[in-house]
């Protein structure tokens, strides 16, 4: 195993899927001369050529619906968000054709398209450029959306996204790019729609995606100094969300927190509550608890912005609430 | 033939040199800002997307100069420099670099977000293009309600290529809306030029096609600025009718502090050519020519400067930060904004 950054092995996964199948390209902002704004596709076009890797006038809405029309009579395009707070510009495309064109043709015409680029907040952005928009897409029948937290899942989990026959809104973490781990030398894919254990536990399980992962395994990481075995269930994918894994990680500890970047109101944590209350009431030692951001815009200033974010510390909080020790 | 000695010793006009003086210190002034708030950067008092404003001076400074006090301004993320062409003060727009709570936003804006009701400066707006049409609503609010206000709504040259603007100029056009669009051409939007970008790179056409006058101006002449501005002005103020100003200038630094100055898009050559005119030498040769300038004064202007700007840097570091319970304040109305 190499260890590389989440970006290359964003990188390589996109160098994969373009090498195996000429059908495959990349279109967006920056993303040939410039090598995207995080440098993403650093060497695709050098390596494919201005055909497959396209640089597009700052023009989201027309772009992706650009994509989506391609996508409709059989290529598949990646279209790089250059962020997803951008993409807000190009969602009624995301929302009202590409998820849609299955089922509104009567299954005549699909949509094998992939939306990609970062969410979330990174380092003082402010209000209008730090919001993580998941729940937003997973709220559609007829999307996908994938939001891998390490180098391997993200290469994995983006081939499967290009190969995929229906629309996949991939985010990767902002904050994650420069971060490491191990990714298998050889060709691997990761199925979507199925969650991860990253650490074992039996007192209380987090279930957490994307950049709250590595937030819940620091956190699981003090709590196992003070004897409590928290459970990190990655949901890697949001939709479909791998309900059984859930099921199975909660019915094991009895307690469960649920946490994510983004905001509260009608977020992901509501769906995953909604189906442990459901399924497995009786199983539940404590009501499920949510960390998620802060109900505001983000602030600038770094003190509020620090108190606005999910971090280790808010997620220890909650799991000793759940075992009542807090 | 000599010219006639009357010309050659005439003084210059009081109020030219007044004026010229003016705008000679409002460019030094957002020069030398934007140098120490890049300084501040790199010392991390000020994080995030921080984009300056270094070589597109004479635009800001020739737009605000045409308005009132009571016309309104709306702006991008690289609006330092017009907001400081405004009027606000030196502190507030520190202090908000810095997060501070004496910001003009609070500190809860950040440099892409400044505001000011008093100045009637709209903001520094992050999403590409989201802003031109927030400028024709400001203007449609004027008309709606019988004043003559004008509202200059500012964007850089690649926001011309997103849907907004061009709805926007279409229906400000249609209803006749008393706004100045702005179009700050200084060749790319982060590193994709202008040509690479838009299939019409001669952009003030773009006015063309929604029935709006246009014209292309000098952006590196403040004086050129101020009066194709000043024509736009009357034009909106008392004919109702919007104009598109393209503003041909050139930004000497990378597009924000974590993009180089050249290398990966423009070569050294380039910027080098363009600092050749740059805007602020361009008005001092002038005034040097008329013989209202000299070294000695436009030194003092800017050591003047200078301290403007020192001072601002340390009101700002020695600001509160905002009070943590303000993180709740100002969700909506009235109260905090708690769902549960
Ligand atoms: C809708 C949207 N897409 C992309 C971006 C990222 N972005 C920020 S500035 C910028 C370039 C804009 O260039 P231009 O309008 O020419 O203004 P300049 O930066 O040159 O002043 C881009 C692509 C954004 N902020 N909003
Ligand atoms: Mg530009």
């Amino acid at each position: 195993m190499a260890t590389i950054t989440y970006r290359d092995a964003l990188n390589q996964a996109l160098r994969e899927e373009m090498r195996r199948d000429d059908k495959v390209f990349l279109m967006g902002e920056e993303v040939g001369e410039y090598h995207g704004a995080y440098k993403v596709s650093r060497g695709l076009l050098e390596e494919f050529g201005a055909k497959r890797v396209i640089d597009t006038p700052i023009a989201e809405l027309g772009f992706t619906g650009i994509g989506v029309g391609a996508a409709m009579v059989g290529l598949r395009p990646i279209i790089e968000m250059m962020t997803f707070n951008f993409a807000l510009l190009a969602i009624d495309q995301i929302v009202n054709s590409a998820a849609k064109m299955r089922y509104m043709s009567g299954g005549q015409f699909g949509c094998p398209i992939v939306f990609r680029g970062p969410g979330g907040s990174a380092l003082q952005l402010g209000a209008q450029h730090s919001q993580a928009f998941e729940s937003w897409y997973a709220h559609i029948p007829g999307l996908k959306v994938v939001t891998p937290a390490t180098p391997a899942d993200a290469k994995g989990l983006l081939k499967s996204a290009i190969r995929d026959d229906d629309p996949v809104v991939f985010i990767e973490g902002e904050m994650l790019y420069n971060t490491k781990g191990e990714v298998p030398e050889d060709e691997y894919t990761i199925p979507l729609g199925k969650a991860d254990i990253k650490r074992d536990g039996k007192d209380v399980t987090i279930v957490c995606h994307s950049k709250t992962v590595t937030q819940a395994l620091k956190a699981a990481e003090q709590l196992a100094t003070e004897n409590i075995a928290a459970e990190v269930l990655d949901l890697r994918t949001i939709r479909p969300l791998d309900t059984d894994a859930i099921l199975k990680s909660v019915a094991k500890t009895n307690r469960c927190v649920v946490a994510e970047e983004g905001w509260e109101f009608a977020g992901i944590g509501a769906q995953v509550v909604d189906v442990i209350q459901r399924e497995i009431f009786d199983a539940l030692d404590a009501p499920v608890l949510r960390v998620t951001g802060a109900d505001v815009p983000m602030p600038y200033n770094k003190l509020l912005e620090k108190a606005a974010k999910v971090d280790a510390a808010k997620i220890i909080v909650a799991a000793k609430r759940v075992l009542y020790l807090a | 033939m000599a010219a006639p000695a009357t010309s050659k010793s005439r003084a210059p006009d009081a109020s030219i040199v007044e004026v010229h003086t003016r705008y000679l210190r409002q460019m030094t002034l957002i020069r030398r800002f934007e140098e120490k708030a890049g300084e501040a950067y790199s010392l991390g008092k000020i994080g995030g997307f921080c984009h300056l404003y270094i070589g597109q001076e004479a635009v800001a400074v020739g737009v605000m100069a045409a308005l009132r006090g009571d016309d309104y301004v709306i702006a991008a993320y690289r609006e330092h420099g017009h907001a400081l062409a405004r009027g606000l003060s030196p502190r507030s727009v520190m202090a908000e670099l810095f997060g501070k709570a004496t910001g003009c936003s609070s500190g809860k804006g950040g440099s892409m977000h400044l505001f000011d009701r008093e100045h009637r400066f709209m903001g520094g707006h992050g999403i590409v293009g989201g802003q031109i049409p927030l400028g024709a609503g400001i203007a449609f609010a004027t008309k709606y309600q019988g004043g003559d206000q004008v509202c200059a709504c500012f964007f850089g040259e690649a926001a011309a290529n997103i849907g907004a603007f061009h709805e926007a100029l279409n229906m400000a056009s249609l209803w006749g809306l008393p706004v100045v669009f702005l179009c700050e051409n200084n060749g790319y939007g982060m590193g994709t030029a202008v040509a690479r970008a838009s299939a019409v790179v001669d952009l003030s056409r773009k006015g063309t096609a929604y029935g709006m006058v246009a014209e292309a101006v000098d952006g590196q002449s403040v004086l050129a600025v101020r009066q194709a501005m000043d024509r736009a002005v009357v034009r909106a103020r008392t004919e109702m009718q919007p104009t598109l100003l393209e503003l041909r200038t050139y930004r000497y630094v990378g597009h924000s502090m974590s993009d180089a100055a050249h290398g990966t898009y423009r070569t050294k050559e380039e910027v080098e050519e363009y600092r050749r005119r740059d805007p602020i030498n361009v008005l001092a040769d002038q005034m040097r020519a008329g013989r209202y300038l000299d070294d000695v004064a436009f030194k003092a202007l800017n050591d003047e400067v200078l301290a403007e700007v020192e001072d601002a840097y340390e009101f700002a570091d020695r600001s509160a930060d905002p009070d943590p319970s303000q993180l709740f304040a100002d969700v909506y109305a009235r109260g905090p904004g708690k769902v549960s």
